[in-house]
C-alpha cells in the first residue's frame, strides 16, 4: 500500500473537518475521493501533504509515518499536491513556475529531462513558457498547475479538483490528461466535486460528506449505487 | 535659484537618497512580502551597519571595501537571528504580535548600541579620498556621492540577478506571492526566509554607511526615520515588489531632495512632514502602489 | 454609580491622603507617573485593545495636549519673555489649570478627527504606519512652528499644577468613562467590529463612526495625559513625546491585556513600578566600571517578546477584574436575571 491514512481526525479550531477517516491508494491507481462543498476534500490533502496536521489519526507514505513531517520533506519522499484553485505563481515565468516545482530536486539531467516531457504533455506551455503564468488563460494555468506538480517527479500525485472553474470542453481535457498521467503511470489521488467524470477515469472511489467516509469500493459498484446515482450523478 | 548646476546638484543628491532609501526599502519589502511583517528594527540594523563601519573604520587599516562588506555579513547574520528568535516562534500569530514584537525587537537593538556604546552621537569621519569632490560639466559631487549611487545599483542588479536566476531567488519570489502553494512546491520556507532576512539586512547595512557618510555622525536613534521613510518608499512603489521599493526609493529621494530644494526654506524644516503626507496620499489614492503586483495585503 | 463603586473610590481616596502625607517627593511622584499612565492606556486600549485598530500615535496626541496647556498656563509676563512672537491674544490669556487641561485634550480629539478620516480608511499594519506618521509631523510641527513652541528648545518654567488629586482625578474620569463606553452599546459595537468588522457593517454598524469616537476618545485622554505630563515635569520639548513613550504605553496595554480596562490599570501599575525599579537597579550597576543605561528598557523589551510568544493575552486576558462587592450581595441575583433575560 503506497499511502495509507488512518483515522484522521482534523480539526479548525473548535470545528472538526475530518471526523476519523481512512483510506488507501495503491500504486498504480487512480483513486477519486468526491463528496460536495465543505465536505472535507480539500482539507484530507492538506493534511496529507503536511500543511494541516491532524488531532488523531495517522499518514503513511511508503510504510513509514508521515503525519508529523514538515510539507518539503513529504515533497521530497515523494507526494506531490497540485493545490485547488490552481495557485500558480502568477508573477513568475511559466518556465519558472515549473522550476518551482522541481525546487527539491538535485538531479539535473533527469529534471531537464521531465522538463520535455511536461512540455510534450501539454504543448500549450512549451509555447508560452517565457510569459508570465498570470496571463495564461484558466484551463492554460490549471494544465500548468498539474504540470508543476508532476516537476517534483512524484510517486503520488494529490489533484485538487482539477476541473473546478473551467469550460466544459477545457474539463474533458483536462481529464483526458489525467488518463495520460494515469496510463504513464503515475499514482494518481483525486479530489473532486464533478463526480460524474472522476467516477468515468478511476478504479476505486471514496465518497466524503460532513467529514465522514459514507461509501467507498470499486467504481463500479459505487457508480450503480442508488444513494450516489441520486446525490452526484443526476439520478 | 533654479539654475542648472542647482537644478543638477538636487539631481545628484535625490540619487544618493534615494539609493539609501531603496536599499533600505528592498529588505522591508522582500520581509513583507513573504511574511507580511512590517519590520519596525529594520532601520536600526541600518544603525548597526553605520556603527559596525565606523568601528571598522577608526580601529582597522582595513581598505574602504572592507568596510563596507563586513558589516553588511555581520548585520545579514543579525538580521537571520533576529528572525530564528524573535519572528519564527510568532509564525502565524496574529497581525499584531508580530508588530509589538519587531517594536520590541527595535527597542533591544537601540538599547542594546546605548548600553554597550553610549547615546551620544558620534562623528562619522570618512577617508579623505571619499570627500573629494568633482565636477563633470553643470554637475557637481562627491566621491562618496558617486560610490554609494554605484554601489546600490551593484548590489541592486546582483539582487536582480539573484531572484530570476537562482532557485532561491525564485522561490522567494514565490514565497512572497503565496506562501501556502510555495510550500506544497516543496520549497523550504524557513530557509527561503532566512535568506530574505540575511539579504534585507545586508542592504539596510550597506545603506547605513551611506547614510552615515552623508550626514556626518551616528547616533543609536538615527534607523528610525529612514526605516520609517523607506517603508514609505516601499509602499509607493507596491509593497512586496522589489522593483517597486527600487522605484519608490529613488522617487521618494528626489520627492523629498526637490520639496526642501524648490520650495522657501522657511519650509525645509517640514520636510519629514511632507513625507507622510505623501504615504497617506498613496494609501488612499492607490494603496497598491505603482507596480502593484499580486500580493494581498490589508488596506 | 453604586454603592460597592463608591465604596472603593472613598478607599483608594483614603489611601491618597495616606500617600500624600506619608511618602516622600520621589515616590509621590512616581504614584502620579502611574496615574497618568493609566490614563494612557486606558485611552490607548479603546482604539487598540476594544475596536482593534493598531494606533502608534498616543504620543503625538500626548504633544499636542501638553503644549496647547502649557501656552494657556503659563503666566503673560513669561510669554513675553519665552515666545515674544506670540499672537497678542494668546500672549494675554492665562487660563486655570482644569480648562488648559480640557482644552489640550480638546485639541487633541480634534486632530484625531480631522487626521482620523483619512488614517482610520487603513487597517493593521498600515494604520500602525500612518500613525507613526502622525507622530513625527507633530514632532516636526513642534520644531519648526518656532513662534508657538519655541522649537527645538521646547518650553520651560511651566507652573507645577500636577500633584496627586489632579492625577488621580483625571485617572478616575477616565477610567470611568472609558468603562461606560466599552460597556454601552458603542462599546459592543466596538468589540463587534475588532472581531468581524465586514459582519459588524452587514448588522448594521456604522464602523467609521465607531472607530472615529474610539480614535477621538482615546486621542482626549491622551492630551490630558499630556497635560499633566507637562506640568509634572515642568518643562517639555517635542522630543520629550517620542516614539518611546507610545511603545512603553503599548507594553503597558498588552501586558495587562488587550480589551480589559482592568487589565490596562493592571498594566499601567505594573510597568511603570518594575522599570522604574529596573531604572535604579541600572544606575547602581555596572559590568566592569561601564554603566549600563538602557538596561531597563532592553528587560522591557524582551520581557514584551516573551509575553507575545507565551501569553499574548496578557495578565488578565482580556477578561476585568471582579472587586469583592461589599454591598448589595442580594441584589446581584436579581440584576443578573434581568441582565440574562434582556
Amino acid at each position: 500500500m503506497l499511502l495509507e491514512v488512518e483515522n484522521l481526525s482534523v480539526y479548525y479550531d473548535s470545528i472538526q473537518a475530518l471526523k476519523g477517516i481512512s483510506l488507501q491508494v495503491d500504486s498504480g491507481e487512480l483513486v477519486t475521493i468526491v463528496g460536495s462543498n465543505g465536505a472535507g476534500k480539500t482539507t484530507t490533502l492538506l493534511t496529507i501533504s503536511g500543511i494541516l496536521r491532524p488531532r488523531r489519526g495517522t499518514v503513511c507514505f511508503q510504510g513509514q509515518d508521515i503525519t508529523r513531517l514538515a510539507p518539503h520533506e513529504i515533497v521530497r519522499r515523494g507526494i506531490s499536491h497540485c493545490p485547488e484553485g490552481r495557485q500558480i505563481f502568477t508573477g513568475l515565468t511559466v518556465l519558472e513556475n515549473l522550476l518551482m516545482g522541481a525546487y527539491h530536486r538535485q538531479d539535473r539531467d533527469q529534471m531537464a529531462r521531465d522538463l520535455v516531457w511536461v512540455q510534450d504533455l501539454f504543448p500549450v506551455l512549451a509555447a508560452r513558457r517565457r510569459q508570465l503564468a498570470g496571463t495564461l488563460s484558466g484551463g492554460e494555468q490549471q494544465m500548468l498547475a498539474i504540470a508543476r506538480a508532476l516537476m517534483s517527479r512524484p510517486k503520488v500525485l494529490l489533484l485538487d479538483e482539477p476541473s473546478l472553474g473551467l469550460a466544459p470542453m477545457l474539463v474533458d481535457t483536462i481529464f483526458e490528461v489525467i488518463q495520460q498521467l494515469r496510463a504513464q503511470g503515475v499514482t494518481i489521488l483525486l479530489v473532486e466535486q464533478n463526480a460524474y467524470q472522476a467516477l468515468r477515469i478511476a478504479d476505486r472511489a471514496y465518497v466524503l460528506e460532513t467529514g465522514v467516509i459514507k461509501l467507498s469500493g470499486p467504481v463500479q459498484e459505487l457508480a450503480r449505487n442508488e444513494e450516489v446515482k441520486k446525490a452526484y450523478l443526476g439520478g | 535659484m533654479f539654475s542648472l548646476p542647482y537644478v543638477a546638484q538636487q539631481v545628484v543628491n535625490g540619487l544618493t537618497l534615494g539609493s539609501i532609501y531603496a536599499l533600505v526599502a528592498i529588505g522591508l519589502t522582500i520581509v513583507y512580502g513573504i511574511l507580511r511583517l512590517i519590520n519596525f528594527a529594520h532601520g536600526d540594523l541600518l544603525m548597526v551597519g553605520a556603527y559596525l563601519a565606523l568601528a571598522l573604520l577608526l580601529n582597522t587599516a582595513l581598505p574602504l571595501g572592507a568596510a563596507v562588506l563586513l558589516p553588511m555579513i555581520v548585520v545579514g547574520g543579525v538580521g537571520v537571528l533576529v528572525e530564528r528568535l524573535a519572528y519564527r516562534p510568532l509564525r502565524g500569530a496574529p497581525e499584531v504580535a508580530m508588530l509589538i514584537t519587531s517594536l520590541a525587537v527595535s527597542s533591544v537593538i537601540q538599547n542594546g548600541t546605548i548600553m554597550t556604546l553610549s547615546a551620544q552621537p558620534r562623528a562619522f569621519r570618512l577617508p579623505q579620498g571619499l570627500i573629494a569632490q568633482h565636477q563633470v560639466g553643470v554637475v557637481s559631487f562627491s566621491t562618496l556621492d558617486a560610490v554609494s549611487v554605484a554601489l546600490a545599483v551593484g548590489l541592486m542588479a546582483l539582487l536582480t540577478l539573484f531572484v530570476t536566476r537562482t532557485r532561491v531567488g525564485i522561490a522567494m519570489r514565490a514565497c512572497a506571492e503565496n506562501l501556502r502553494a510555495a510550500r506544497l512546491m516543496g520549497i523550504n520556507i524557513n530557509q527561503v526566509i532566512a535568506y530574505a532576512f540575511a539579504i534585507g539586512s545586508a542592504l539596510a547595512a550597506a545603506a547605513g554607511f551611506m547614510w552615515a557618510g552623508r550626514f556626518g555622525s551616528i547616533e543609536p536613534f538615527m534607523g528610525f526615520l529612514p526605516g520609517l521613510k523607506a517603508f514609505v518608499a516601499a509602499v509607493i512603489g507596491g509593497i512586496g515588489s522589489i522593483p517597486g521599493a527600487m522605484l519608490g526609493g529613488y522617487l521618494l529621494g528626489f520627492a523629498e531632495i526637490f520639496f526642501v530644494g524648490f520650495l522657501p526654506p522657511e519650509l525645509s524644516g517640514y520636510r519629514d512632514a511632507f513625507v507622510f503626507a505623501l504615504l497617506l496620499l498613496v494609501l488612499l489614492v492607490r494603496p497598491r502602489g505603482l507596480l502593484a503586483t499580486g500580493v494581498e495585503r490589508e488596506g | 454609580m453604586n454603592k460597592n463603586t463608591l465604596f472603593y473610590l472613598a478607599l483608594l481616596t483614603g489611601l491618597l491622603f495616606l500617600a500624600q502625607s506619608l511618602l516622600n517627593d520621589y515616590y509621590q511622584r512616581v504614584l502620579a507617573v502611574v496615574f497618568i499612565n493609566i490614563i494612557l492606556t486606558v485611552s490607548l486600549n479603546l482604539t487598540n485593545g476594544f475596536v482593534g485598530d493598531f494606533s502608534l500615535g498616543h504620543a503625538a496626541f500626548m504633544s499636542i495636549g501638553a503644549y496647547l496647556s502649557a501656552v494657556l498656563t503659563l503666566p503673560p509676563a513669561s510669554k513675553a519673555g519665552l515666545m515674544p512672537e506670540l499672537p497678542a491674544w494668546l500672549g494675554q490669556l492665562e487660563v486655570p489649570f482644569l480648562a488648559a487641561t480640557i482644552l489640550g485634550g480638546l485639541l487633541a480629539a480634534l486632530v484625531a478627527a480631522i487626521v482620523g478620516i483619512p488614517v482610520l480608511r487603513l487597517r493593521g499594519h498600515y494604520l500602525a504606519v500612518a500613525t507613526l506618521g502622525l507622530m513625527v509631523i507633530v514632532r516636526v510641527v513642534a520644531i519648526n512652528w518656532t513662534a508657538v513652541t519655541r522649537g527645538a528648545k521646547g518650553i520651560n518654567g511651566l507652573p507645577a499644577f500636577t500633584n496627586l488629586w489632579w492625577v488621580f482625578g483625571w485617572a478616575v474620569v477616565a477610567v470611568y468613562v472609558i468603562w461606560r463606553l466599552v460597556n454601552s452599546p458603542y462599546g459592543r459595537a466596538m468589540i463587534a467590529i475588532r472581531e468581524d468588522a465586514t459582519a459588524a457593517a452587514a448588522r448594521g454598524v456604522n464602523v467609521t463612526v465607531h472607530r472615529m469616537l474610539a480614535f477621538c476618545v482615546g486621542a482626549f485622554f491622551a492630551g490630558i495625559a499630556g497635560a499633566l505630563w507637562g506640568h509634572l515635569i515642568t518643562a517639555i520639548t517635542p522630543h520629550s513625546f517620542s516614539f518611546l513613550i507610545t511603545f512603553n504605553v503599548v507594553v503597558m496595554l498588552v501586558v495587562g491585556g488587550m480589551g480589559s480596562v482592568s487589565g490596562s490599570i493592571l498594566g499601567a501599575t505594573v510597568m511603570t513600578l518594575v522599570p522604574e525599579f529596573l531604572r535604579r537597579v541600572e544606575t547602581s550597576l555596572s559590568l566592569g566600571g561601564h554603566p549600563l543605561y538602557g538596561l531597563s528598557q532592553i528587560i522591557i523589551a524582551v520581557t514584551i517578546t516573551l509575553v507575545m510568544i507565551f501569553r499574548r493575552q496578557g495578565l488578565l486576558g482580556g477578561r476585568e477584574v471582579q472587586l469583592p462587592r461589599l454591598f448589595d450581595r442580594g441584589r446581584v441575583v436579581t440584576r443578573a436575571k434581568i441582565e440574562t433575560i434582556g
